[in-house]
């Protein structure tokens, strides 16, 4: 019996390089992603259809938790020789991306050795911008790009006596509808009596959209130094009096119940979208998960402006994650030509009009956004194209290209911290962000320490 | 008298423990030796320029008011819970030494937490206290509380003690259950012929008989508070609203894992794992005398 398992073993083994001799063997690249629900399914939708497209290369897409968690894992298997081909970073990880050297083979890198094409000029410049070097080479490839957009109630609007095909285009007329929702709609009789609670306005992301965002907006300076572009030494800038006067009115709506503060990064989604808030700041990424929840009539507008510090709002800039492609010593050119084909097969138009339409997250090419609108998807889902809209406004200015700040989920978890202090009344709108800066200002030192030496 | 095996040779006896050496080696020296290395040193995240600082990230760290205010934090956690699960725990057990009806279920029901994940059991919590979804936050925001414990330092730090107690509970009757079954019936009969009554007897006979158990609990409680609860906090507030409850594991980990800091984050665990020796040093002195007595 032993001896038969033996001789089936060897006989195995022996036509193992038969067969390859016969059938070239495919090139084998690994994606690690981070991507959950909806959006984890259509990543391996994206792998299927590549495999298919071509015979030479098999991609496996594997999931490998949050964003942090994809980073953290990336990280170690780097150290440890084993990095994946191709790894998804959110956008806050791009200045530690940057920072890793020979870890990472950058995308116009990429494109030198295996001679792939690959052509920064079809990236919508407000995507291309964050993920590039100060020089215009490309250094990741654009993935899934959001923004952020103001998502509101249509039904709730009408309720409260506002117009639901006018939606709030400054803060201050944004203040007022929160405070005319807050009296005719967020009302308690107007909540089911068991129901849930009932608020006029809310945020996701406060730190993305509320600071970020409302920086590239105004073309006000997040940091110096261009953003962080510029140079390791970079300090931050979010406490300027525009910047005080913004949350300050958020306070003010806060205290007047006409704003909530519901949680950090996205876990306020589900107030918009269960219909317990009137107006709710997010992703436009969150648009898949408000289509398929939402009972009630809603739209997307562009984050407001406020025309006392700028007549002329400007683009707002990108969230997400792109894909880097990481090194390791056992790596062969034929996987990095692997990589490439990869790289170039998610920009081509029609794959990219299709991530797009699928997921919430925008074209990354302009060939993928003309592609969709040929398509007439925008004349068939009205306000699918806000994002697109909001992305491409104005100029790219160098507040509004994007940050390029070390340990910047560190930085934002300060806003959050200074912010929900500032929110309990323990401290101003001007404190909470002077102590935010300087607290953040200490961390991207450590980091210009750590990557300097 | 103790028997004492005595076998010839080292060969064999080095073979008899090399397999918990080896343990204890790979699963604990070979880390902390590398926890204590990084702690030493400023890396960027992939460890490709390591630099040795020396002390310069302990420095760093006892000099930074928010680290301090993270060991106040912790100390005052880890007091609260083990008051709370511990206390909690002691009236359980008594109520159930006794023949009561359904006892067994009673018990059962008891230790039933103990086996919940500590993430499993926030989300319970979650889905309980939130303030727009949960069972109890609705009820009480409808009845004129304002309640958001997301937005509410106190209300905060009351959630996680609440949920990180409920937790040890269970753990802590196990052992007062199985104390005061060991208390020596004649003993309490004996203070009952003598006229001592409920808490009085319990007091002056019953606990201090039930001492051993309780300082053994009051360590693995404060190790229990200090590091299993990270699962918890984390799943039910981030360390948030502010700072508010962010404890010292809460910390390494976000220090560690989400913001890359590996010197920073290692020079914390280094702290910490001081800590955890001076606790188990403490256990073992107290205990130790109170067994040689």
């Amino acid at each position: 019996m032993h001896r038969r398992t033996l001789l089936t073993g060897a006989a195995a083994l022996a036509s193992v390089p038969a067969t390859s001799w016969a059938q070239p063997a495919k090139t084998k690249i690994v994606f690690w992603h981070a991507m959950t629900g909806a959006n984890g399914d259509e990543i391996n939708r994206i792998a299927r259809d590549f495999n298919a497209s071509q015979s030479s290369v098999e991609l496996e897409a594997i999931f490998k938790g949050s964003y942090p968690e994809t980073l953290t894992a990336a990280i170690a298997a780097w150290r440890a020789g084993q990095a994946p081909h191709i790894a998804q970073v959110y956008e806050v990880g791009t200045g530690s991306m940057l920072a890793a050297g020979p870890a990472v083979k950058q995308v116009w890198q990429l494109a030198q050795e295996t001679g792939l094409k690959i052509d920064p000029a079809t990236y919508l410049p407000a995507v291309r911008g964050y993920y590039s070097l100060a020089d215009g080479h490309m250094a990741s490839m654009p993935f899934n790009s959001s923004t952020g957009v103001m998502w509101y109630n249509k039904d709730a609007f009408e309720t409260a006596g506002l117009d639901p095909e006018k939606p709030p285009v400054t803060w201050a007329e944004f203040a007022a509808a929160a405070r005319a929702l807050k009296e005719k709609w967020a009302v308690p009789t107007n909540a089911k009596a068991a129901g849930p609670e009932v608020m006029a306005t809310t945020t996701s992301w406060f730190a993305w959209i509320q600071l970020e965002e409302f920086s590239a907006i105004h073309n006000l300076p997040f940091a110096s130094k261009a953003d962080g572009f510029e140079g390791l030494d970079t300090e931050l800038k979010f406490n300027s009096a525009a910047h005080a006067k913004q949350l300050q009115m958020l306070l003010d709506l806060a205290k007047d119940g006409a704003f909530k503060y519901t949680g950090r990064d996205n876990t306020p989604d589900p107030v918009f979208y269960s219909g317990q808030a009137g107006i709710g700041f997010g992703s436009s990424a969150g648009r898949a998960d408000i289509v398929r929840n939402a009972k009630f009539k809603w739209a997307a507008a562009m984050l407001p402006y406020d025309p006392a510090v700028s007549t002329q709002p400007n683009n707002t800039i990108i969230g997400g994650a792109s894909l880097w492609t990481m090194t390791s010593k056992t790596r062969t050119p034929e996987e990095y030509k692997a990589v490439g084909q990869f790289l170039q097969f998610i920009a081509q138009p029609e794959n990219d009009a299709l991530y797009h339409q699928h997921t919430g997250y925008v074209p990354v090419t302009s060939g993928g956004f003309e592609a969709s609108k040929k398509q007439g998807y925008y004349d068939k889902t009205p306000g699918a194209d806000i994002a697109i809209q909001s992305l491409t406004r104005g100029t790219v200015t160098e507040n509004s290209r994007g940050l390029r700040l070390g340990r910047l989920p560190e930085i934002r978890n300060i806003v959050y911290e200074e912010v929900e202090k500032a929110l309990q009344g323990q401290q101003s709108a001007q404190t909470a962000l002077d102590s935010a800066v300087q607290r953040g200002n200490r961390v991207l030192r450590e980091f210009e320490k750590s990557v300097r030496t | 008298m103790e028997r004492r095996t005595i076998f010839p040779g080292t060969a064999f006896p080095i073979f008899l423990v090399l397999p918990q050496l080896l343990l204890t080696v790979v699963f604990f020296l070979w880390p902390a030796g590398q926890a204590i290395w990084s702690s030493m040193t400023r890396a960027d995240p992939f460890g490709i320029r390591t630099q040795f600082v020396g002390w310069e990230n302990f420095q760093d760290l006892f000099t930074d008011p928010l680290y301090m205010d993270s060991i106040g934090r912790t100390v005052v956690f880890c007091t609260s819970v083990a008051t709370l699960s511990m206390g909690v725990a002691l009236l359980l057990a008594v109520c159930a030494d006794r023949e009561i009806r359904g006892r067994g279920w009673y018990r059962i029901m008891l230790i039933w937490p103990y086996a919940v994940a500590p993430a499993v059991a926030a989300v319970l919590w979650i889905l309980l206290l939130h303030p727009q979804i949960g069972l109890v936050g609705r009820a009480l925001n409808r009845h004129g509380v304002a309640w958001d414990y997301k937005l509410n330092s106190t209300q905060a730090m009351a959630v996680v003690i609440g949920a990180s107690a409920w937790k040890q509970v269970s753990y802590n009757f196990i052992f007062f259950l199985a104390g005061l079954q060991s208390v020596p019936k004649a003993v309490i009969e004996a203070a009952r012929m003598d006229g001592a009554k409920g808490w009085f007897r319990f007091r002056t006979v019953v606990l201090p008989l039930l001492m051993p158990t309780v300082f053994f609990l009051i360590v693995v409680n404060f190790v229990y508070a200090a590091f299993d609860t990270f699962g918890t906090i984390q799943a039910l507030t981030q360390g948030g609203p502010g700072k508010s409850t962010e404890t010292l594991v809460v910390k390494v980990f976000r220090d560690g894992l989400i913001n890359l800091d590996v010197g920073g984050s290692s020079a914390q665990s280094v702290v910490l794992m001081f800590g955890v020796i001076m606790l188990t040093a403490l256990q073992f002195r107290f205990l130790g005398k109170k067994s040689d007595e």
